[in-house]
């Protein structure tokens, strides 16, 4: 019996249901961009290299081009169209756009959906390549530029915007500790 | 890209049935390899079983001290586990070093081990490669070769295996468990690549079909004090072009135990039993450490291209055993 090569799918992506028929070698970013116009997410490499289709899967930072979209079904996906909380951006975006943290844009959703991962993996206590003692009594140093640029390592920029996306990405880690301290 | 059918199974045995002896059948793990190989043609399932459902995502401490870990945990989650953290630093640090924060999240500890040599021949399916096309030839060997094998290498191929993961589970002595329709198996993880010799196209010593469920890490006091180290062509996301996996216990200068692996030199995770023969018994000085270096790397070939990773991983050896010294005389 040959299987079949294409299934009806449910998508929960920010929240809202999309149910869509996908042929299997659809990749969750061509559904995203081609399927249900939701072109926030970027397609740079599609080869899992850059980090431009950056979204979240259950909370979790992953590269939409190397997931397939059939795969993805049951998981709760966040691209940057669902990130800020109605008017009121998410203090990444705020922070990127305080900072100029971005030239031409283009990796601009895959540096925030990623930094926002970035803040909670290390609130979460994840140890980086950029750690020198892992042992989990060491502890997890504080999110220095070092930290940030090993942790952000997945998202090129080709206008090398690197200096402000650091900087934007350790102000929104500080404004929302804070958030979290108030 | 070839159509192909999608299954997601829920448990092991469902999966193992649903693969059954389809050679055009794939488990499919994070896909980040397995996805990025189908796009460029390398890998043409007609059926992919998807494992990220089954219930082998989890790690655990055994009585004896060793350490359980599932197929499908994530890269992630290995490396974040407090447990790796604790008892097997270097695993959690190769685990690190690998790939993106975005691609951790996604790939298992099955797929890793799994995953297809970088080789830019391999993944261009326009030129020959004998790992790809069995008897069409290795272009590596008078062409591109500057990240290929130093060791173990033939001449019908000389690529390395990528997994930083696996070069510290070589030093560790990992036991790597798989299920078939004939029931569970296991295998250490020292023969799990075979040598390339004249079939590079075969490698593992997987039967056809196995699931992987899981990698099992025996205890290893000596685990405890260890490090990984990995040399790349920019200082983060990039494949090593030689890294190592090391672990050390001195007592009163004298060398009691010492593991070993070197990764992107071989084939496989290559451990390096001879130096750890050489080391045993003997002073932790830095002339031992670069004649017990000198005495792994004296079976070394390198082409053209490459030879400077037999003076890459002579430094490497020293360097990750002096730090290991100075980290145990703290
Ligand atoms: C841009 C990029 C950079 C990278 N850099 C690094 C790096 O620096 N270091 C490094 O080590 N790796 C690196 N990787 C590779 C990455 O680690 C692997 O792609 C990943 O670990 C594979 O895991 P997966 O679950 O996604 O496997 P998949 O892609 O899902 O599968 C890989 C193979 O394993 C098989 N498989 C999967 N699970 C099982 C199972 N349970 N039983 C039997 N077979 C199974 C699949 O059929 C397939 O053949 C990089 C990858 C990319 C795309
Ligand atoms: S080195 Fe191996 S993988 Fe690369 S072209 Fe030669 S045979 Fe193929
Ligand atoms: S488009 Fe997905 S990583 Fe580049
Ligand atoms: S802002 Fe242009 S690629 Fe990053």
């Amino acid at each position: 019996m040959t299987p079949s090569t294409s299934s009806a799918i449910t998508l929960n992506i920010n929240g809202e249901k999309y149910t869509l028929p996908v042929d299997h070698r659809t990749t969750l970013l061509d559904a995203l961009r081609e399927h249900l116009d939701l072109t926030g997410s970027k397609k740079g490499c599609d080869l899992g290299q850059c980090g431009a289709c950056t979204v979240l899967l259950d909370g979790r930072r992953a590269v939409s081009c190397l997931q397939l979209a059939v795969a993805a079904e049951g998981r709760a996906i966040t691209t940057i169209e669902g990130v800020a909380d109605g008017e009121r951006l998410h203090p990444v975006q705020q922070a990127f756009l305080d900072l100029d943290g971005y030239q031409c844009g283009y990796c601009t959703p895959g540096q925030i959906c990623s930094a926002i991962a970035v803040i909670e993996e290390h609130a979460a206590g994840w140890p980086s390549a950029a750690t020198d003692d892992v042992r989990p009594e060491a502890g997890v140093p504080a999110l220095s530029a070092e930290e940030i640029r090993e942790r952000m390592s997945g998202n090129l920029c080709r206008c090398g915007a690197y200096v402000s996306i650091v900087q934007a990405v350790a102000q929104a880690a500080e404004v929302q500790g804070k958030e979290a301290v108030a | 890209m070839r159509e192909f059918g999608y299954e997601r199974a829920f448990d092991v045995s469902g999966a193992v049935a649903l693969i059954g002896s389809d050679p055009d059948a794939r488990f499919l793990g994070g896909g980040t390899n397995l996805v990025d190989l189908m796009k460029t043609g390398v890998e043409r399932p007609a059926l992919l079983v998807d494992v990220r459902e089954l219930p082998l995502d989890r790690i655990e401490l055994e009585r004896d001290g060793g350490l359980r870990i599932g197929a499908t945990v994530t890269n992630s989650d290995l490396a974040a586990h407090p447990d790796v953290r604790r008892h097997y630093p270097a695993l959690a640090q190769a685990v690190l070093a690998g790939a993106s924060g975005q691609l951790r999240n996604m790939a298992t500890v099955g797929g890793n081990l799994l995953q297809r040599t970088r080789c830019g021949y391999f993944t261009d399916i326009s030129r020959p490669c004998n790992r790809r096309s069995p008897g069409s030839g290795c272009p590596a060997v008078g062409g591109e070769h500057h990240n290929h094998a130093i060791l173990g290498a033939s001449e019908h191929c000389i690529a390395t295996h990528p997994s930083d993961m696996a070069v510290a589970l070589a030093a560790f002595d990992a036991v790597i468990s798989y299920e078939t329709a004939d029931g569970p198996g296991e295998l250490p993880i020292d023969g799990f690549y075979p040598p390339v010799g004249d079939t590079p196209h075969i490698e593992t010593t997987l039967p056809p079909g196995a699931l992987i469920t899981g990698v099992t890490l025996p205890p290893a006091p000596v685990a405890a004090r260890s490090r990984y180290r990995k040399v790349r062509e920019r200082a983060s996301f990039a494949f090593a072009i030689g890294s190592i996996a090391g672990a050390l216990d001195v007592e009163d200068g004298v060398v009691r135990e010492v593991r070993l692996a070197l990764g992107a030199v071989a084939s496989m995770p290559w451990r390096a039993r001879a130096a750890e023969r050489l080391l045993v018994g003997g002073p932790a000085s830095a002339e031992a450490f670069a004649a017990a270096a000198d005495a792994e790397l004296a079976a070394a070939e390198a082409l053209p291209d490459n030879g400077y990773k037999v003076t890459l991983m002579r430094n490497l050896i020293v360097a990750v055993l002096t730090e290991l010294t100075e980290e145990v005389s703290r």
